[in-house]
């Protein structure tokens, strides 16, 4: 066996090392009833929810839970998972800026006792490029002579 | 008016440019393809170069019209409504050019026509394929920004950017009732980008993007001339250039991320800088194996795959970015322009044809007839750009997950896979061990190359490792240094530092042309330990010890309870500890264009939606003053900086500037962007950076009115506070404005006391032409405003009105940086290797083009009559 034969097994054996790894590493997207089930399983990795925050009918946020005066270092908001699922959410960190603009929400981080930990936030809010939603009167305050 | 005539312009240059292209294309494929001068190879070389100096004419004509539309702010226009604005410094109207998609195209059409150009100057006989290949990549490019709408089939073929405002939103009710309205002002760059850096980082970025195109070229072309090895030498020093820029492009994007973001480091392992970092890691690995490709038949094989992969890896990180594939993985991507499937067919072309050719050909390449020694400098070589080649698949096989969910869809499977939940630590995990052997194997491979070790000879590697290991054990026990892969990182990047400083010295003493290799190295094994030191022991050190900050949710004081404590609180001028350090929130300022310093926000009134602001005060600073009260100065109205005074333990102050940054226009997940200001030191750099404040524009929200009514010397509680009313006096002149004749004012001295501070208000009461004028005063590090309502001479009563409101807060967190500036070294070091490398490989080409070119007109002079067909 020559010694590039073996080279390549080496690689391939690392490549498909990596592979198993990173398959074992990725993350997957669930609803809160998985995400119990799987922590009741004592399954303690990370996952990602995706749902939408409480808002009430004038469209503020609800439940939503933030003193920094107290501890600038708990946030806590309520999120209703795609199955509709309602769950209060923990952030050990300052509420994140654009929070109260965001619609959709990501959180990552795994099930405590009848609460979500989240580690991170992503936060979609509607963004600048999704011109339809535009308001026109921002624009045309100075129409054109 | 509408200027409908500049986007007209422009749009046919753009479909001059794509068909000249396509034109250009066909006529280097069939001079490529015809086997000599008599079949017309001359002939359609002719032809295509014109067809390409066509091509690179209309391209100067796009962006002259994008840039035309750009700088006259003529908003009807999409692209500048979109990007630009009335009040941007001219840097950024420039950099506003390719901040959506279509400019970003251009740019790199831009970039591939120039290089395109230099090669039909440079390389002679490789001209044909080498511009049939750069020729269809501009078609191709070209067609991503047509905007042609095939009739018919309804088919649209690219996103132009001469798109007018009422093309790209005819929804709005605007349109109707007037056809021809034009905005008055942009939508403005994101003021994200509003930074120097981003003003040279795209550019550099995709020249690198560029300049990767040419090794593949190179590839293709010696595929399908048959000069199966001969492209190295041209290929070569173009590798080196492509390394080097796109190499200096993805540093300068970490280089403003450090600046301008708040994630607090240089790198995040974000999907979109993890496939431009691919393609690079890919171009060194090629470099390494086209230095031995000569000498190794298996490593100009390798030379072939990793020079296609490259460019084909830079297809596919376009693909990523702009398909809106990326999504929810990214924050930085683009949206998706409905291009994806344009790009998808661009990216499967290439891939088709080119590994096609490559298998096509597979067997005509030339074989190792011996095995290669392991103890020659050719096998150490191709270990290097072995591991180089596995660290790159990790990263990929990794940010490809969206795209695996992608695939899963489209056979009909739901695999929710997500990315890493840590995403850093996952790639470190792997990318740590892959660079501890990276470093180890520059040193050694070095030595091999140079024949200082060979084979039953090791004699030379001994005293560089006990030199190591002298520092490093220095360092590990100094350093108190714990975390084992941390310590064998460190160690392996010295021994990196050592042996190639060690060649390094020998070389410069015979040919210090020869030292690129050995720059490179050393540079990058500095810059791995910047990155081991500044992320690794990055230190939080605005931990919060006052005991105030309690959690009142048991849960989490459980047991990240320690992590959680990383931030301080800072209320308006109230010192506060922080570390070793004493903090002080002084005030908060903003920038005016032409004045170096920052200015007080309170010294100007913000015009609203403008980017000018009225001088309240006369604006000196340094006894220079800039502007007499009253006056319009030009701000940036968008950046606020909080001034951070620091008192470290010996007494010394200094002032940090961490600036938040509010955009209303925008909304999005930019609205509101935290930048940290940055404490350089030699050896450490301290980060800080607000996490969380009120908002600087807004108004505060005043409580309802609480009066009080107190006599002279008095004491009375104002919302919690003791204060005093110590006495009321007659004052000359209110706000610095005297009183005139008749006029009358006196000022109450309120003296309050807080923990450990006093303050004095003194609010007014004046009589001026014969009414009443009550001149309130605020206090921000009180939060309360008091107004002096009455006296009444006969009890000798004053009364007050006071309103409070929530105190001005920021949430702070500081991290040190310990050797940042190692890595930055390291990064210079390594572009100069790049550069010295570049330059002798290019020499080296020239040299052997010129020798050949000689040979071949005296065989021609020889054989043939000296008067030979022009070849151009």
């Amino acid at each position: 066996m020559k010694k590039i034969h073996i080279l390549g097994l080496v690689v391939i054996a690392i490549a498909v090392g990596i592979i198993i790894s990173t398959a074992g590493d990725a993350s997957t997207y669930v609803t809160f009833g998985e995400a119990e089930t799987m922590a009741a399983k004592g399954n303690n990795s990370s996952i990602h929810v995706v749902g939408r925050l409480t808002k009430n009918g004038e469209g503020e946020i609800t439940n939503m839970i933030y003193r920094p005066e107290v501890d600038p270092n708990h946030f806590e908001f309520s999120l209703v998972d795609n199955a509709g699922a309602e769950k209060k959410v923990v952030y050990p960190a300052p509420k994140p800026q654009d929070f109260d603009k965001s619609e959709q929400v990501v959180v990552i981080g795994k099930m405590e006792d009848g609460y979500f930990f989240a580690e991170k936030i992503l936060l979609k809010c509607p963004s600048k490029y999704e011109n339809d939603k535009l308001e026109i009167k921002e624009y045309s305050s100075k129409p054109a002579a | 008016m509408y200027h409908l005539a500049v986007g007209k312009f422009g749009h046919l240059f753009v479909i001059i440019a794509f068909v000249s292209a396509l034109v250009a294309t066909f006529g280097y494929v069939k001079s490529g393809l015809s086997a000599s001068p008599e079949e017309g190879r001359g002939y359609w070389k002719k032809t295509a170069r014109t067809f390409f100096f066509i091509h690179a004419g209309a391209v100067l004509g796009v962006v002259f019209c994008l840039y035309w539309i750009i700088l006259n702010h003529y908003f009807e226009y999409n692209y500048a409504w979109s990007n630009s604005s009335r009040s941007m410094p001219i840097g950024y109207v420039i950099s506003s050019f390719w901040q959506n998609q279509e400019g970003s195209f251009l740019l790199w059409i831009f970039w591939n026509m120039l290089l395109g150009l230099i090669l039909i100057v440079t390389t002679r006989s490789w001209e044909g394929p080498v511009m049939a290949v750069f020729a269809m990549v501009q078609a191709f490019l070209m067609s991503m920004i047509l905007g042609v709408i095939i009739p018919g089939i309804d088919l649209k073929i690219g996103s132009t950017p001469f798109l007018l405002l009422r093309e790209a939103m005819p929804h709005l009710a605007v349109w109707k009732m007037q056809p021809d309205f034009i905005p008055a002002d942009g939508n403005g760059l994101n003021p994200l980008l509003q930074n120097y850096w981003m003003v040279i980082h795209p550019p550099t970025l995709f020249l690198g993007f560029s300049a990767t195109l040419i090794p593949f070229s190179f590839a293709i072309a010696g595929l399908w001339l048959k000069r199966t090895s001969d492209w190295v030498r041209p290929a070569l020093p173009w590798t080196l250039f492509a390394a080097l820029v796109l190499g200096l492009g993805i540093l300068m994007g970490g280089y403003w991320a450090y600046e301008t973001l708040n994630f607090g480091g240089y790198w995040n392992w974000d999907p979109v800088e993890n496939t431009s970092f691919v393609p690079w890691v890919i171009l060194i690995a090629a470099i390494h194996t086209m230095i031995i490709s000569s000498k190794n038949a298996t490593a100009l094989k390798a030379s072939y795959i990793l020079s296609i992969a490259a460019f084909l890896l830079i297809l596919y990180s376009t693909f990523m970015t702009r398909s809106g594939i990326l999504g929810d993985a990214s924050v930085h991507s683009f949206t998706d322009l409905g291009l994806s499937g344009q790009l998808l067919i661009y990216m499967f072309t290439f891939i088709i044809v080119a590994i096609g050719l490559l298998v096509y050909r597979w067997k005509s390449l030339p074989s190792d007839e011996e095995e290669v020694s392991t103890y020659s400098r050719e096998f150490w070589l191709f270990i290097g750009a072995t591991v180089l080649c596995l660290s790159s698949f990790q990263i990929l096989a990794t940010t490809s997950i969206p795209v695996y969910n992608k695939i899963g869809e489209v056979f009909g499977m739901a695999w929710n896979l997500a990315l890493p939940t840590d995403q850093i630590a996952h790639y470190n995990k792997f990318q740590l061990w892959f660079y501890v052997v990276v470093a180890l194997l520059t040193g050694v491979g070095q030595y091999f190359w140079w024949k200082r070790v060979g084979k039953g000879k090791f004699e030379a590697l001994y005293l560089p490792l006990v030199v190591t290991f002298v520092i490093s054990s220095a360092w590990i026990y100094f350093g108190q240094l714990k975390e084992l892969s941390y310590i064998l990182l460190l160690t392996a990047a010295i021994f990196a530092v050592i042996t190639n400083g060690s060649i390094l010295v020998g070389i410069v003493r015979g040919n210090y042309r020869l030292s690129g290799g050995a720059i490179t190295h050393i540079g990058a094994a500095l810059m791995l330990i910047g990155i081991l030191f500044s992320s690794g022991y990055s230190k939080v050190i605005s931990l919060n010890n006052s005991g105030l900050m309690i959690s009142r949710s048991e849960s989490f004081t459980a047991n990240d309870n320690k992590e959680n404590r990383e931030n301080v609180m800072l209320w308006f001028n109230k010192p506060e500890r922080m570390g070793n350090y004493q903090l002080t929130w002084k005030d908060i300022r903003i920038e005016a264009r032409g004045i170096r310093d920052y200015i007080p926000v309170s010294w100007v009134e913000m015009i609203e939606k403008d980017f000018r602001a009225v001088a309240l005060r006369d604006i000196t600073i340094d006894e220079k003053t800039y502007y007499s009260k009253g006056d319009t100065l030009k701000i940036y109205p968008d950046n606020f900086y909080y001034e951070i005074e620091y008192r470290d333990p010996a007494g010394k102050l200094f002032t940090l500037f961490p600036r938040i940054q509010v955009n209303p226009s925008m909304g999005g997940a930019n609205g509101v962007v935290f930048s940290p200001g940055i404490r350089r030191e030699p050896d450490r750099d301290m980060y800080t950076y607000i996490q969380m404040s009120m908002d600087p524009t807004a108004e505060p929200q005043w409580s309802a009115t609480e009066l009080h009514t107190v006599a002279m010397r008095d004491t009375f509680f104002l919302n919690d506070y003791v204060a005093v009313l110590d006495n009321v006096v007659r004052t000359d002149d209110v706000d610095g404005v005297p009183l005139k004749e008749g006029d009358a004012a006196v000022k109450a001295i309120i003296r309050i006391m807080d923990r450990g501070q006093e303050y004095v208000m003194n609010p007014a009461f004046i009589i001026r032409d014969n009414t009443i004028g009550r001149k309130a005063e605020t206090n921000k590090a009180l939060g309360l405003r008091i107004q002096f309502n009455e006296i009444d001479p006969k009890t000798g009563l004053f009364t007050f009105g006071v309103n409070a409101t929530q105190r001005d807060y920021i949430v702070m967190k500081a991290i040190e940086k310990p050797l940042i500036n190692v890595l930055w070294i390291g990064t210079f070091v390594l572009m100069i290797g790049f550069v010295v490398s570049a330059v002798r490989r290019y020499r080296d080409f020239l040299k052997r083009r010129d020798r050949d070119e000689r040979e071949e007109t005296r065989v021609k002079v020889g054989k043939r009559s000296p008067v030979s067909e022009p070849l151009g």
